[in-house]
């Protein structure tokens, strides 16, 4: 497969439909209107493809939720207030127990906000957003590569599991232009969804289904769920150590910040100063145990984000009191400078 | 020995948990009954609502999907767009398609979904015990309309038969009830008709069932049944708004 130079949000499109997703549904929003555009551009030329521009971004989730019912791979994608909207179609499938595929390319906030990277979506993504008690699987790439290789991991760890996977990107990484090579691909097997509605030929009706009224069996829907989100746990953190081997001080950054962070470890231990990072790439399940055996070699930790501090409080619990964890970020679409990190850095170091 | 009358298959054996003299029991049934005479049960996928309706998933012995708060129409088109060969229908009441959902009902029509909407219009929201609906009819008491509803406080009941008749995507919109075995028996005809409207692939089909709601309209079964047609029918004129392929008659006749 030759390499090509693509823009995020279309390679998540391209993605997907290597992935077997033949039916999205999205609303127009900025910063992710190039991957709608792209799946309305291609998925007309295939068969059995659908595309659909919805009338909101909750018809949208809901349409969503009635083809992932029928069996199909779908998908979404929004942004920040977008996202919010879905959040009710979000806790229904993550209840009923439905796979699919949900982008964030986020965008400064509160409210309306702006349409400059930002990573403030953080809460929303890994702790619920909606209502219940119920969890996402949640990706965050931080390349144009990567985008492109875990769009095809969602969808088959949403089949796996049954679970809304969440693609928690970002304007600017949604936006830019990298290499990327196609390297994955994987497909839909309906044959196994013998859950999905699809007609009761032979077979007793398929119900899907959130409401229980007896709370001694919603218990027990609860307890099954939350038996899922352990096996989750136990099966798909993902993380990436760099430079940790001799690391004192560990920088801790997902999606876009950590490449702002790599380039200020490189330049730290040209300084002397012995950095290294850890990128969190699942979310959730959030890789706790890296982290905290991190905290066993290193003498402090540096979390840096885009918004007001959000995944540190993770890594805090992580961490339990063990070694200091400091923070810095910026807000409101503003990224934060290498050198900005880097002073933090040397503060620390002192 | 003939069988001259059973119970549908496309109806399990729950007991339904309607309250005495409503109409939602009469609703299954009909519809159920067309499933099953156009042969259908094993290609159906039915969409449940929130509102008195929400254990339909129950009752139709039919795949079933329960949406989220009038998100039905959203939910189905999902479904109906990987499974264009399956008949799809929605089953909501007036709250659920005419207040949180309008978006959702106006938008499926508009695009001219091929899907069949059994619209309940009891004037009233049933299931949280007999709130404002926005069917409710001018003058009526309901617990947030205590002194009854005005026009300038609460806006008028909306007459979504009369609405998506004007939208292109529209094949089929009919008003019925079910207040008397004759008008039961028209009611089954209008719904048999939808049902062939989307088997046709003509477009979004409607049948709007004027239904009784003696327990929250705080009425004998009896009264409730003439109040639907003395009173009801003055706001929600019956009859067939539109047919695209059939005769029907023009504006509630």
């Amino acid at each position: 497969m030759q390499k090509m130079l693509m823009e995020g949000n279309e390679a998540v499109a391209e993605s997907a439909l290597r992935a077997g997703c033949t039916h999205y549904f999205g609303y127009p929003i900025t910063p992710q209107t190039e991957l709608s555009e792209y799946l309305a551009r291609e998925m007309p030329k295939r068969k059995d493809c659908f595309f659909m521009q919805a009338e909101s971004e909750i018809a949208a989730i809901n349409m969503v939720l009635g083809a992932s019912s029928a069996g199909a791979r779908a998908m979404t994608s929004s942004s920040g207030p977008g996202i919010s909207l879905k959040q009710e179609g979000i806790s229904y499938i993550a209840a009923c127990s439905l796979p699919c595929v949900i982008v964030n390319m986020e965008r400064g906030g509160p409210g309306l906000g702006n349409i400059a990277p930002s990573q403030a979506d953080y809460f929303q993504a890994v702790k619920g957003g909606g209502h219940g008690d119920y969890r996402l699987i949640v990706l965050a790439p931080n390349s144009v590569q990567e985008l492109a290789d875990l769009t095809v991991d969602a969808f088959d760890l949403a089949d796996k599991y049954r679970n809304p996977v969440m693609i928690l990107g970002d304007g600017l990484l949604g936006q830019m232009m990298e290499s990327v090579e196609f390297k994955k691909s994987s497909k839909n097997d309906v044959s196994k969804k013998t859950w999905a509605t699809r007609g009761a030929k032979g077979r007793k009706p398929n119900i899907i289904n959130s409401l229980y009224l007896n709370p001694v069996e919603l218990e027990q829907v609860n307890l099954k769920l939350q038996e899922k989100y352990r096996e989750i746990e136990k099966n798909e953190k993902r993380c990436e150590f760099y430079e940790m081997e001799d690391a004192e001080y560990a920088i801790v950054a997902f999606g876009i910040m950590s490449r702002i962070a790599k380039s200020v470890v490189n330049e730290a231990r040209q300084k002397g100063i012995k950095a290294g990072l850890i990128r969190p790439i699942t979310l959730w399940p959030f890789p706790s145990k890296k982290i905290a055996g991190a905290a066993e070699k290193t003498k402090a930790f540096i979390v840096t984000e885009l918004n007001a501090g959000q995944m540190v409080e993770d890594v805090r619990l992580a961490v339990n009191g063990k070694k200091p964890v400091h923070f810095i970020g910026r807000l409101g679409g503003m990224l934060l400078t290498p050198q900005q990190l880097m002073e933090k850095l040397e503060e620390v170091a002192k | 020995m003939k069988t001259l009358l059973k119970k549908p298959e496309s109806l399990t054996d729950a007991p339904m948990h309607y309250c005495p003299g409503c109409g939602h029991g009469i609703v299954h049934r009909l519809l159920a009954e067309a499933i099953d005479e156009f042969g259908l049960r094993e290609k159906t996928v039915g969409i449940a609502p929130v509102g008195c309706a929400v254990f339909a998933y129950n009752y139709f012995n039919v795949d079933m999907i329960e949406a989220p708060h009038g998100r039905a129409p959203a939910v189905a088109t999902g479904v109906k767009r990987v499974l264009p060969e399956n008949f799809v229908f929605t089953y909501q009441g007036d709250g659920d398609l005419a207040a949180i959902g309008t978006a959702e009902t106006v938008h499926a029509a508009n695009r001219g979904e091929n899907l069949t909407v059994i619209f309940i219009n009891n004037a009233i929201y049933g299931m949280t015990g007999g709130q404002m609906a926005p069917t409710t009819v001018l003058s009526q008491k309901t617990n947030t309309t205590p002194y009854g509803r005005q026009a300038a406080l609460h806006g008028y009941p909306i007459k979504i038969c009369e609405l998506l008749s004007t939208m292109e995507g529209v094949a089929f919109a009919e008003r019925v009830t079910v207040s008397s075995p004759a008008n039961i028996i028209k009611a089954k005809a209008a719904i048999r008709r939808a049902v062939e409207t989307q088997l046709n692939k003509e477009g979004f089909s409607i049948v709007e069932v004027l239904s009784q709601c003696p327990t929250n309209w705080g009425m004998k079964p009896l009264d409730a049944l003439k109040w639907v047609e003395e009173e009801m029918t003055k706001t929600f004129p019956l009859g067939n708004f539109k047919d695209k392929k059939g005769n029907g008659k023009k504006g509630g006749q």
